[in-house]
């Protein structure tokens, strides 16, 4: 499985598109995308997990060192449209209540 | 070596006569056959190309002088992928010593962190752990206490293969470091968060649960950093129950304070404590729920603890489409009298 990296500059926020599967085959690819975007002060990096269905604890290991790269350069990353299932490997390692995540709404998917 | 490359030079000039001759199937293969015999004893392209020369001059002394000068074209033309196949030569023995290194770094790894497992007064233990590659990025610890308490560490790092494995001989070694009356869940995990946190790498993370069990008292108490939650089993009422825990990965931030939660083991409860890489093994495509592990426990559930164990392992190797993903660790606690 692939995982595409698309990035959109949207009223002077960031926004990372992802699709397909975070793992230790695409992570790598994954990082080295997200972690220079971290290092630009002040910045706002959104990343749209909207179509990730799978991310396993390696995916997990590339946002905790861009989570670690925002600390040091005063940057932001938000997460959104993250699916259940892989809300819940946020909510299990507790990054969930150290991170800014945005869990997929189902309703507003449905309208939007 | 210098002989069979002479024979091979020899064979060479009479199949490429016959096949001028005749071109035939046979010396096709004949050369075919030579050619591999040449990549074995490392001949190179532009050395074929030469001897190719000096059996057309012998063959044909009047050859064009046209023909010899592009034949000598030809020879400068596969120089380059002579260097190649060289390349690929020194790069085939460079991976052969690693993989070596490998192996030798593998099994000091399990000499490392062999864990035994210790014999508790009115408790019974299984313990499975299963890499998915070389070497493991899952560890299980037992440490028995002087008045007879159990210490069990169960651990996940995350980022795989030989940095995970030397982060593991990491953890063993400050565990086992910490003063008998420290033991504490939360202190433990409080320690090895700093420890994990000031000395790797960035995108590194391990996820554990420390649990200790007090004879006495029949209690476990337990803390979580971010791991994959427990399972107690209710013999009365013959259900499982989630341990539900809150508390971060270590590594993640320098300063982090863990809860502690405690469950209470009355005649053959037994606690369940697993890794993610058992519920994340796929079984073509589809994950394995959780409740399946439970299910099988349940049904080997009158078995020795290491036994149900060893059987939920078997049932998803049986699978059909069974991928280890992640490295597979399952660890179960029964009271006994």
């Amino acid at each position: 499985m692939e995982l595409s990296i698309h990035l959109t500059e949207k009223n002077n926020s960031l926004v990372i598109h992802l699709s397909g599967e975070i793992d230790a085959y695409t992570a790598p690819q994954l990082k080295e995308r997200l972690l220079p975007l971290t290092k630009q002060n002040g910045t706002l990096i959104k990343v749209d997990m909207e179509a990730v269905q799978y991310m396993d604890s390696t995916g997990l290991g590339v946002f905790i060192s861009a989570l670690k790269s925002t600390k040091e350069n005063n940057s932001k990353m938000k997460l959104i449209h993250i699916d259940e299932r892989v809300y819940r490997v946020f909510k299990i390692t507790g990054l969930d209540e150290i991170m800014d995540l945005e869990p997929r709404n189902k309703v507003e998917r449905r309208n939007g | 070596m210098g002989k069979v490359v002479h024979s091979n030079i020899e064979n060479y000039k009479s199949l490429l006569k016959n096949y001028i001759a005749n071109q035939d199937e046979q010396s096709l293969y004949g050369v075919d056959m030579v050619s591999k015999s040449f990549l074995k004893n490392n001949i190179l392209p532009e050395e074929i190309v030469n001897l190719h020369i000096q059996v057309l001059q012998e063959l044909y002394p009047d050859l064009s002088e046209d023909i010899k000068h592009s034949m000598d074209f030809l020879l400068e033309a596969m120089i380059s992928y002579g260097i190649k196949q060289q390349e690929i030569q020194t790069l085939k023995e460079q991976q052969m010593a690693i993989k070596s290194e490998i192996s030798v770094a593998a099994s000091m790894q399990e000499t490392l962190l062999k864990a035994d497992i210790p014999s508790i007064d009115g408790l019974e233990i299984g313990a499975i752990s299963v890499p998915a590659h070389q070497m493991n990025g899952d560890y299980y610890h037992f440490v028995k206490g002087k008045n007879g308490t159990l210490g069990l560490a169960i651990a996940d790092v995350i980022g795989k293969g030989i940095p995970a494995a030397l982060c593991m001989s990491m953890i063993k070694y400050a565990i086992d470091s910490y003063p008998e009356e420290s033991m504490a869940p939360k202190m433990i995990l409080e320690n090895l968060n700093r420890v994990v946190e000031r000395n790797v790498d960035s995108s590194m993370f391990i996820t554990m649960i420390y649990a200790q069990y007090l004879p006495q008292s029949r209690r476990l108490i337990f803390s979580s950093a971010g791991h994959e939650p427990g399972y107690y089993y209710n013999k009365a009422n013959d259900r499982f129950e989630e341990l539900k825990t809150k508390g971060l990965a270590l590594g993640v931030l320098p300063d982090v304070q863990y809860q502690e939660y405690r469950v209470d083991l009355d005649q053959d409860d037994m606690v369940i404590f697993l890794t993610d890489g058992v519920t994340e093994c796929r079984e073509e495509g589809q994950f394995i729920e959780v409740d399946e592990v439970l299910d099988v426990i349940k049904r080997f559930k009158d078995h020795p603890a290491q036994e149900i164990v060893n059987q939920v392992y078997k049932h998803f190797e049986r699978l059909q489409g069974f991928q280890l993903r992640d490295d597979f660790t399952l660890i179960i606690l029964r009271k006994k009298v």
